[in-house]
Parts: C-alpha cells; sequence; structure tokens
C-alpha cells in the first residue's frame, strides 16, 4: 500500500449525498482479476452510455478533471456493500484522497486498508471547496495528512480528524497483519481462555 | 465488569484480545463466512506466504454467482467464463486453506446468511465476520456480526481478529406491540430504516427488543437483522432466549448433547442486563406497522403501500433535486399513489427473505391463482428448497405460474446474470432499491414475500390485506 503524505491535486466535484458501491462500481465488473484495472469501471453506468461512450456532461469525463485526485462527495459515501472492488476502483482511477461529509462505516475502513484517506469535513465546507473548484475547474486543494488539514484553492485552511492508527498506517503503508502477528503470542493465550470457556467455538467437522 | 451491561458490551469485552495505547482494539473472530466475492483475500495470503489460522471457523458458499437453473449440470450451467472462474476458484481456494465448502453441488449450499444459520454455524455470544454487508443477519442469534472487505476478510483468515478504531455505540430500537395480520418482520425492518434514515445507525450496534421482537421466530429475526445495514448501522443483534436454543438443537456445527448444558449456561449470560444503558434509544409502535413497499431509490424510501410518493414542491429546497431524481429514474410522478402501481415482474426470494417462513407466506397469497406478470421464486438455499418441495410449496408456485429456481442471490443483485431489464419494474423481496442494483436501469420496489405475491396476481402493487391471507 503506498503512503500517503501531503496529497496536491485536482479536485472532482461530485456534491452527491449516499453514493452507494453497487454505483461506484456495478457488480457485473467484480468477477475480473484486479489485474485488469478497475479504475476504468469506476461509475461506470455514469460516465458512459448504454453503449459505452463517455458522456461529457459528467464531471468525470471534462478534460479539466482528467487528473483528479481528490474526489469531493456529500453524507454517506460509500453505503450498501460491503465490496472492496468500490475502493480498488477508486484508487485505481488515481483518486487518492475523499472529501465527503460521511462515509458508510463499512467504505471507511476498506478505504484506510487500500491507501485511500478518507477526510470528514462538514457540508458546508465541502459546498465552499465545490463552489471555487466549479468556478476554476482544474482548480487544486492540498490536502496534509501529518497535519490533518485541507488547503482550498483559495488557502483557507480545513482541520479535520482522524484516527491515530489509521492516520499511521495511511502515512507508513503498513502491511497490518504482520503488526498484528507481533501479537500472536497474545491471541494464542486468548483464544485458549476463550476455548475453554466455549469449547464449541473451535467447531467440528461437518 | 461492573454494573449492567448491554449485550453488545458483553461480547465486545468477552473478545476483546488487546487494546493499543492509541485506542485501537483488537477484536477475536469466532465466525468468518465467506462467498466467491474477496477472491483477493486468498491471491494476498499466497502473495505473503500466509496460512489461514482457524479454517473450521470460516465456511464458505458460492451464492452470488451461481446459477438458479441448469443446476443438475453442476458447473457446467455457468457460461460466463468469468463467473465461472469464481465459482471454481472459491473452491480450491477454500480446499487448499481447508475451509468447510459447500458448493455448487451440494445439497447445503445457498446464499451465506440462509445457509450457515442451517447448519448451526453461529451461536450466541459470538463475533462473527463476513464478506458482505447483510451479515449482521447473525445478530439473530445474539452474536455480533459484521460486515467487512475482503482485506479484512485476509486479516482474520490469517490472524482470527480483526481491529476496530473505537467501541461501537449501542442503539436499542424497542417494537413492542402485535404484528396486525398481513404485516412481517420485512415490514418492521423497512419502517426501522424509514425512522432512523440510511445513515442513522452509521457508528452503532442496533439491539432489537421488545414484545413484537420476541414474538418473531428465527426467520423473522434474521430478516430483521439482516437490513440493519440499510440504516447504517455496523451491526444488528436480538437477545437469546428459548426460540434461539430451541432453533439450535437439532442444527449439525451447534454444540453437541455433551456440551449442551454449558453452551446453553453461557449464552444465557449474553443478554442485556436490566437497567443497562444505551447510548440511544427509539420506540416504535410495532401494532401500527402496515404493509410497507418503497418507492425510491434508498432503503428509507418506504411507505406504507397505502401512501402516495412524495411531491417534490412540498418538501424543503434542499431535499427537492434528490427527490425528482428519484422520482424520474423511478417513473413516478409527484404524489402518484402507489397501490395499483403496474409491475413488470415480480422476485421472490434473496438473504432478505429466501426463508421457508418467506415461501409460506407468499404461497398462502398465491395458492389457486395465477401470476400474471414475470414471476420468479429463488429459495434461499437448498435446504429451504428441499423442505418447501416436502410440503408442496412448489406444486403451488408452478400451478400459479410462477418460476421455481435453484438457491443464490440471483436477482437480488444480478451478478449471476438474472436481472431486471431496463426501465422495468421490479416488486422484489430483497433489500436494496439503489439504481441499477437489479440491472442497469432497473426499478425496484422492496416489499414483504406476501406482498410480492400479491403483486404478482394483480400485476400491480397491492395491498396484501385485500386480497385476502
Amino acid at each position: 500500500m503506498e503512503p500517503i503524505g501531503v496529497v496536491d491535486g485536482v479536485a472532482i466535484p461530485y456534491l452527491h449525498d449516499d453514493v452507494d458501491t453497487d454505483r461506484l462500481i456495478p457488480i457485473r465488473f467484480l468477477r475480473r482479476p484486479l489485474a485488469d484495472g478497475y479504475g476504468r469501471f469506476l461509475l461506470a453506468d455514469e460516465r458512459f452510455d448504454a453503449a459505452g461512450a463517455e458522456r461529457r456532461e459528467i464531471v468525470f469525463n471534462q478534460p479539466a478533471y482528467r487528473d483528479g485526485t481528490i474526489l469531493l462527495s456529500g453524507h454517506n459515501f460509500g453505503c450498501g456493500s460491503a465490496r472492496e472492488g468500490a475502493v480498488y476502483a477508486v484508487r485505481d482511477y488515481g483518486i487518492r484522497v475523499v472529501i465527503a461529509a460521511g462515509y458508510s462505516d463499512i467504505f471507511r475502513m476498506n478505504c484506510c486498508w487500500n491507501g485511500v484517506l478518507p477526510v470528514v469535513l462538514p457540508i458546508e465546507a465541502i459546498a465552499q471547496l465545490v463552489a471555487q473548484v466549479e468556478a476554476a475547474p482544474g482548480a487544486r486543494i492540498r490536502v496534509d495528512l501529518p497535519a490533518q488539514q485541507v488547503h482550498g484553492p483559495d488557502g483557507k485552511a480545513y482541520s479535520f480528524d482522524i484516527a491515530l492508527p489509521v492516520k499511521q498506517r495511511l502515512m507508513a503503508g503498513l502491511d497490518q497483519i504482520a503488526g498484528t502477528q507481533q501479537l500472536q503470542a497474545q491471541i494464542d493465550a486468548f483464544e485458549r481462555a476463550h476455548y475453554a470457556r466455549m469449547p464449541w467455538v473451535m467447531n467440528r467437522e461437518a | 465488569m461492573s454494573g449492567a451491561s448491554t449485550l453488545f458490551e458483553k461480547i465486545w469485552h468477552a473478545h476483546r484480545v488487546h487494546t493499543s495505547a492509541d485506542g485501537d482494539h483488537l477484536i477475536y473472530v469466532d465466525r468468518n463466512l465467506i462467498h466467491e466475492g474477496p477472491f483477493y483475500a486468498f491471491d494476498g495470503l499466497r502473495r505473503a506466504g500466509r496460512s489461514v489460522r482457524r479454517p473450521r471457523q470460516t465456511v464458505a458458499f458460492p451464492d452470488h454467482y451461481v446459477p438458479t437453473v441448469g443446476r443438475e449440470r453442476g458447473v457446467e450451467a455457468i457460461v460466463d467464463a468469468d463467473m465461472r472462474r469464481m465459482v471454481e476458484q472459491l473452491a480450491s481456494n477454500t480446499a487448499a486453506a481447508g475451509i468447510p465448502h459447500f458448493g455448487i453441488d451440494d445439497r447445503r449450499q445457498g446464499i451465506m446468511h440462509v445457509a450457515a444459520p442451517e447448519l448451526g454455524f453461529i451461536t450466541p455470544g459470538m463475533t462473527v465476520t463476513g464478506s458482505d454487508s447483510h451479515t449482521a443477519t447473525h445478530g439473530a442469534f445474539g452474536a455480533f456480526a459484521s460486515g467487512i472487505g475482503a482485506s479484512q476478510v485476509e486479516h482474520v483468515m490469517a490472524t482470527q481478529t480483526l481491529w476496530w478504531q473505537a467501541q461501537p455505540r449501542t442503539l436499542c430500537v424497542w417494537l413492542d406491540g402485535t404484528l396486525a395480520p398481513g404485516v412481517t418482520a420485512k415490514d418492521m425492518a423497512l419502517t426501522v430504516i424509514a425512522t432512523l434514515g440510511v445513515s442513522g445507525g452509521a457508528g452503532y450496534v442496533i439491539e432489537y427488543a421488545g414484545s413484537a421482537v420476541r414474538a418473531l421466530d428465527m426467520e423473522g429475526r434474521m430478516t430483521l437483522c439482516n437490513m440493519s445495514i440499510e440504516a447504517g448501522a455496523r451491526s444488528g443483534m436480538v437477545g437469546p432466549d428459548e426460540t434461539t436454543f430451541a432453533y439450535l438443537r437439532d442444527k449439525p456445527y451447534a454444540p453437541p448433547a455433551a456440551q449442551r448444558a454449558q453452551a446453553e449456561a453461557v449464552w444465557r449470560g449474553f443478554a442485556t442486563d436490566p437497567g443497562a444503558r444505551f447510548d440511544r434509544e427509539v420506540r416504535i409502535d410495532a401494532s401500527a406497522i402496515a404493509p410497507m413497499v418503497t418507492w425510491g431509490t434508498r432503503p428509507e424510501e418506504a411507505l406504507p403501500i397505502t401512501g402516495r410518493a412524495p411531491d417534490p414542491a412540498r418538501a424543503e429546497a434542499a431535499a427537492r433535486e434528490r427527490l425528482q431524481g428519484a422520482l424520474a429514474y423511478m417513473g413516478l410522478a409527484p404524489g402518484q399513489a402507489l397501490e395499483g402501481l403496474p409491475v413488470d415482474r415480480v422476485f421472490i426470494g434473496s438473504c432478505t427473505n429466501g426463508r421457508l417462513q418467506d415461501l409460506r407466506a407468499a404461497a398462502a397469497v398465491a395458492r389457486g391463482r395465477r401470476a400474471v406478470v414475470p414471476s420468479i421464486v429463488v429459495p434461499g438455499s437448498r435446504t429451504v428448497k428441499a423442505a418447501a418441495e416436502a410440503e408442496g410449496l412448489h406444486e403451488v408456485f408452478l400451478a400459479a405460474g410462477f418460476e421455481w429456481r435453484d438457491a443464490g442471490c440471483s436477482m437480488c443483485v444480478a451478478s449471476n446474470g438474472d436481472s431486471v431489464p431496463a426501465g422495468e419494474r421490479c416488486a422484489s423481496t430483497t433489500n436494496r432499491n439503489f439504481a441499477g442494483r437489479q440491472g442497469r436501469g432497473s426499478r425496484t420496489h422492496l416489499m414483504s414475500p406476501a406482498m410480492a405475491a400479491a403483486a404478482a396476481i394483480t400485476g400491480r402493487l397491492t395491498d396484501v390485506r385485500t386480497v385476502g391471507l
């Protein structure tokens, strides 16, 4: 997982509430190998018409936003299914940071495991950022994870909260399984006591 | 621990392995469920040279990509090469890891949220993860059950644990009163979601309590817990009781007779103590719930069947554009009555409503009548299918012109190719009415199995109370 520090990039204004994961990547693409590149499937049914042609009116298809690395959206982003392919699509498209007013819990966790920073800002702040970006398409936003700040095109700074372990993991690009396995002795001891209390947890052969 | 605790708090504390200095909690995972989706997790384990730590604490079912017709031909029935690979690689990955796998040919195959409980795989007080957001279904057994992404599945398989950044808050939804005739657990679930909103449960674990919940059988409790994610909650649960214990008594994976007394004693301890405090409580009068149907593209957009689609002109300005978009997508006029709206097809099945009681309720409406639009019934598992056939339900459906198919997720999510054509309106017993969920351009109305059967025989959204139960 590629570490995140400061991301200075073009922001894509996509101010919708309740953007669900079926929308972020229609399920018919999820049987494809990851090597196919999921970025081209991101929001596929909005970006492309039924014949597969780009729809010009969609912000993603406008030249100023083509190289966007920061996505601006509304409330409850990534709701619905647990499919991690939605985050693979976001990441493979080139987006490193999502700035939204809220996330589904599962999507937010999936971001943190895949090097995508899920920033939460108040909807009013996001509306200001969207207005500035729409007034000057291609405008850049600077997201500083170490300082936990977003700097808008006009230079205004917005602070955001993030759980410390998540921040550290995103900044280091850590393999969390290796970290957890350092606690192996503790897990083993817990498990022995747990199996003694609830032996059926071990499960039998079917 | 001192003082009164909630069920969730008891499970949390009984599974906490470690809390880091910066407040990360490592929680032991008793049970993990997987389908074809998280193949990335096996790829990741292989790349890192890791093995599955406790393979018997995971079970696997192909459900998203299995066909619902031609199953006597097994995997040969899958025409699409990518779909077939999804089913085959689940079989090979689980075989290599030693994970129990109930494959496309197995008589116990089904949607994992229907088939795993039939094995007795989940018992009270457990922590459960699953590669699917509807894993909250298993909270019906008094377990803490959460959907997770593929990376976390990989972590669970490697370590049998999961990190949580914060202990979820607790929300008690009280449903008291007796359900009216024609009203089911599905109507309770849709009412809860309409009350909380699609993100109202975010950060919470919901405990469903009250006399209407107690009165539900295990299948109804699973339906109710199943849709917790549609209110944004990571998990939903019901305290275990005699109904739970009786359900588990003859299940193959449930504790054997020799452990039975010990198990039930432990299980009884997993109940919310009198006087325990929840972070939030919501009260709903269950006796006032009517048969529900969704009109829009978010699960909270549900109304009694006697209701009317909203009029954006009368909504607050901030909501207007969104309502107009939903009405346009659904092909509805502002203020249009829901009852009587013509439907193009009917789907009965899914992890929400694909169990035996669901099929009985639909068959009771269909019996002796005739479906006037294409209607399919997809049992949630092959066990459900066999039980339904043993009591002749398939004959009721077939005589009424419904298709009687084999088990899988099918038209709920359209990943196996069973889809709703663009622009068509489907009366569906599923869990999500998102735009495009049942196929590009599909229009979904969520409802109970009895309501869906009523729609099949009239060809319109119909108040099941008017067709006779």
